[in-house]
């Protein structure tokens, strides 16, 4: 049942955290802040105290679905479980407790470890160097189609202001396109991978460049990667990959060797650090020699037995983010790399790969499997032919999955499968974990026949029942005061 | 060290189950000749203790806080952070979950949010806030995108006391999108942004100006006055605050500030070098749906109990792709939490208790180093708790000898400002003692 809010647990003169007693001799904040600043009132925030903070927020993480209290089989976001020693090093005070402005004499730790990392991502992605500093993967999307620009103007080729995007990307995509003052190109699949003919047809002396990511939404691998590259390179354009989906292909392929010129990757994906409800994550960057002066500044560099802060790359694109980056979650991701080595990952990927098809093999009995085999790290199903029979759709089978305590996999992405259903298991999840999912997926669509309206109203079993989000768009309430 | 919970058996059963011998037959779309280099030359594996001890021996060569007294300010702060903020974003609930798209199935996060929000209402005096976004510096990037769409102008003003940081990254997202930025300059005597400059800066194709209280400097502007200036031109105020300050401060929202945005990271964010940070981002009415990141809104189910969900997604990339008001997806969900649990712990009450100290603190660092004669003030201006010393000669060097003493200051000033190369930032939190203070003015005699 829905829980008060910390305003409905308010009441006055309950205090949690003091201050201990300044030590100063102390004029008074009206002797030494001028009137017209201050604020009349204090701000009306809560007032509670410790205890009754601390069940708050225990009641709400009761109701709070996480990977470490169930199956999230969350298409394109690499739900995978998230390793406690991280936690553990980047609460490490030498980690956390680093100001950014320190002399970079005193946090070499800190400037190894980004370079390092920045050499180890370089390395997996068979590129020639990387950037930590975006914070997300969109912000590296970003990034990486304004290096673009960059390059492009450098050359003269400023007339080059569109990117060709698939239909099926993730729609970060073409956002971080219009950010660059770019048009983005849509071009359609064929058969779930990208249609050759209409790539050739939507290039041209314009475009600035193509981004894919590979293994692309449907969970396929481009069979025709290293021809689409030629292609797009001989009409004078970049590639860009989305590296969301590099869970698939460590130890098989690399971006680079299959003539990206630029990436970005998911460190809250693929590298396993926390997603934390939405965030903070880490997207960075990774290019080839030719894009290398635009990545963003500052940048590590070794100097004398060291290690400093470079200000000078005049090519940057500049700041993209007021300091490094996202820096706690990057020492997770370097220990989560360090802990696999090479090999681990590719097992990670192996294991990843295998849980996919094995769940898709189980599954087509039951739902449409619009596209063959085999498929990388994910899987699309589609609702289609339960919908078509019964009325239920992808969204109901997703509510009703909740009941049994799995997390829905992403619906209606991709935009071209009907009741799509976009399955990641991970590498993470045992086949007594999957033999489950399927057993239950199995039942859903048995229901789906014999009782839809059980479906259609589900969930049954949460605190909430189905939310009317039609209502909250149409009426937003946004704060408790609204 | 490896985290896969596959028995051999599993292994051999799943691999049955596809009708394939290994695992390898999986990649066969994969064209051989990238197979051939793609095992990438890494270090590892590293069992766990292994690894504890090697990344505990590169933070070894790192200065924390511990360390050093901190007196360094620019945009990151060393405050207080109540064990009770630790202990909740440490919960695998809120650290493992994703956007709660589901909402039936994530009410917890989606309410702690929504307290988030409407606490950052009230500090700010705006209706209207998101759930996070990267950092104060995108957050003012966003938000002069915002001023543009909706004034359908093309120029901004941005003050140069205006943090450096957040002016690049701003530049960044508006040089991109064919958004003007053009500075106006600060009094050489108060450290305020000139009044005079801007409003001779004002023209009919200004969508906005932003502002910084307290600024970089620290010193106090008049917003009031920047807010009529910006109205006047037909253009927005966009303010960028530090949310402590607010405790004290007035709401942004009551001097006429049509934006607010800020670094959030001293409302329970450890300096961690620079980041995870979280940007602050309200507004007025009119602009909410032009609100770039995501918003959580209170709503019914379908019994009419009161639920929260993600709303507003017309405005988002995964629904309006090119045409998304922005194109972030993942922000800073639990750094937006720990401010929330923040704010709740220290209560109104609290949060001025702490702004209070750190004013107290800050001036009495001043007259301490004023009755030295050592650093003087730069900048005439009130200031609330962070400020400006010229130490008369480059000041980097200066930053590095106390830090070899164990007090961080600064940042140098030089950099960014050329005619500040002898300034750096001071800094005092309700962190600093005393002994903390004359330590330091006791170190910047040797």
């Amino acid at each position: 049942m829905p829980q008060p809010t910390l305003l409905e647990l308010s009441r006055a003169g309950k205090r949690c955290t003091r201050a201990p007693a300044g030590d100063v001799s102390s004029r008074g904040v009206t002797e030494l802040i001028p009137a017209e600043h201050l604020r009349a009132d204090p701000p009306r925030l809560p007032e509670v105290s410790e205890p009754e903070i601390a069940r708050h927020y225990a009641l709400l993480a009761r109701d709070t679905f996480n990977i470490e209290a169930g199956f999230y089989p969350l298409g394109s976001c690499t739900m995978k479980y998230n390793p406690k020693v991280n936690e553990r090093i980047a609460a490490m005070p030498g980690w956390a407790l680093l100001h950014p402005d320190t002399p970079p004499g005193q946090v070499q730790g800190a400037l190894r470890l980004i370079l390092e990392l920045e050499r180890l991502l370089a390395e997996l992605g068979g590129m020639d160097a990387a950037s930590l500093q975006p914070p997300a993967g969109a912000s590296g999307e970003f990034c990486c189609v304004r290096m673009f620009r960059a390059y492009h103007e450098s050359r003269g080729e400023a007339r080059r202001t569109r990117v060709i995007v698939p239909d099926s990307a993730h729609g970060t995509n073409p956002a971080s396109v219009s950010r660059c003052g770019y048009v983005a190109t849509s071009i359609r699949s064929d058969g779930g991978r990208v249609d050759s003919a209409e790539l050739r047809g939507a290039l041209g002396d314009d475009v600035a460049g193509v981004m894919l990511t590979n293994p692309n939404t449907l969970g396929l691998f481009e069979i025709d990667i290293l021809g689409i590259v030629e292609t797009v390179h001989d009409a004078g354009a970049l590639l860009y990959y989305d590296g969301a989906n590099m869970n698939a292909i460590m130890g098989y392929a690399r971006p680079g060797d299959m003539g990206f010129d630029a990436m970005h990757f998911n460190l809250h994906k693929t590298f396993a650090t926390p997603h934390g409800g939405g965030g903070p994550g880490s997207g960075p960057v990774a290019v080839k020699e030719h894009l290398t002066p635009f990545l963003p500044v500052p940048r590590v560099v070794e100097r004398g037995e060291g290690y400093d802060w470079d200000w000078s790359p005049p090519k940057s694109i500049g700041r993209v983010h007021s300091y490094f980056g996202s820096f706690l979650v990057a020492v997770r991701a370097y220990a989560y790399i360090l802990a696999h080595g090479a090999e681990g990952l590719q097992r990670v990927s192996e294991a990843a790969v295998l849980n996919a098809n094995y769940m898709a093999e189980r599954l087509r009995a039951v739902y449409d499997l619009p596209h063959a085999g085999p498929f990388m790290h994910e899987c699309v199903l589609s609702a289609q032919s339960i919908y078509r029979d019964t009325g239920v759709r992808a969204l109901d089978i997703a509510k009703r999955l909740i009941d049994y305590g799995i997390h829905p996999p992403t619906v209606c992405f991709p935009l071209i499968v009907k009741e799509a259903m976009m399955i990641e298991p991970t590498e993470t999840e045992s086949k007594q974990t999957l033999d489950h999912f399927i057993e239950v997926m199995q039942t859903i669509a048995q229901e789906a026949r014999s009782s839809p309206e059980l479906l259609h109203e589900a969930p049954h079993e949460t605190p909430v029942r189905r939310v009317d989000e039609a209502a909250a768009a149409r009426h937003p309430k946004l704060t408790w005061n609204a | 060290m490896n985290y896969l919970p596959h028995s051999e058996s599993d292994w051999a059963a799943m691999l049955a189950a596809l009708g394939i011998d290994s695992v390898g037959e999986l990649f066969r779309d994969i064209p051989a000749q990238l197979r051939e280099t793609a095992m990438p030359d890494l270090p590892g594996p590293m069992a766990e203790a292994e690894l504890l001890r090697h990344l505990q021996d590169l933070a070894g060569r790192n200065s924390s806080l511990d360390e050093l007294v901190c007196f360094a300010g620019g945009g990151v702060y060393d405050r207080f952070i109540p064990s009770i903020v630790l202990d909740v974003i440490s919960r695998p609930e809120f650290k493992t979950g994703y956007t709660p798209y589901q909402p039936e199935a994530s009410q917890g996060i989606l309410q702690a949010l929504f307290e988030y929000q409407s606490m950052v209402c009230e500090l700010t005096g705006m209706p209207v806030a998101n759930a996070s976004l990267y950092d104060g510096a995108s957050a003012l990037g966003e938000a002069i995108l915002v001023a543009a769409a909706e004034r359908k102008r093309p120029r901004a003003l941005v003050s140069r006391a205006l943090s450096p940081n957040a002016r690049r990254v701003a530049r960044t997202y508006c040089d991109a999108m064919g958004i003007a930025i053009a500075e106006v300059p600060y009094v050489a005597e108060t450290g305020q942004t000139d009044m005079d400059a801007l409003r001779a800066a004002m023209g009919d194709d200004l969508c906005g100006v932003a502002l910084q209280q307290p600024n970089y400097f620290g010193v106090l502007e008049n917003m009031r006055l920047a807010a009529e200036a910006a109205h006047a031109a037909g253009a927005l105020l966009v303010a960028s605050v530090e949310p402590i300050s607010l405790g004290l401060l007035e709401a942004p929202g009551r001097y006429g500030a049509d934006i607010v945005v800020g670094e959030g990271q001293p409302l329970g964010l450890p300096p961690g070098y620079g980041g995870p940070l979280l940007g602050i981002f309200a507004c007025r009415h009119e602009m909410m749906r032009r609100v770039p990141g995501r918003i959580v809104g209170e709503t019914v189910d379908a019994d009419g109990r009161r639920a929260y969900c993600l709303t507003l997604q017309a405005r988002e990339q995964h629904v309006r792709r090119e045409r998304a008001t922005s194109n972030i997806c993942t922000s800073e969900s639990l750094c937006a939490l720990a401010a929330a649990v923040y704010l709740a712990a220290l209560g109104p009450e609290g949060l001025c208790e702490v702004a209070a100290q750190g004013v107290q603190q800050a001036h009495f660092l001043l007259e301490r180093l004023s009755e030295r004669g050592t650093a003087p003030r730069r900048f005439a201006g009130a200031f609330f708790n962070e400020f400006v010393v010229d130490v008369g000669q480059p000041a980097d060097g200066v930053v590095c000898r106390l830090a070899e003493q164990g007090y961080l200051v600064g940042p140098a000033l030089g950099r960014e400002y050329p005619e500040l190369e002898d300034c750096l930032l001071l800094v005092a939190t309700e962190q600093r003692t005393r002994a903390d203070i004359e330590g330091l003015v006791a170190a910047f005699e040797t």
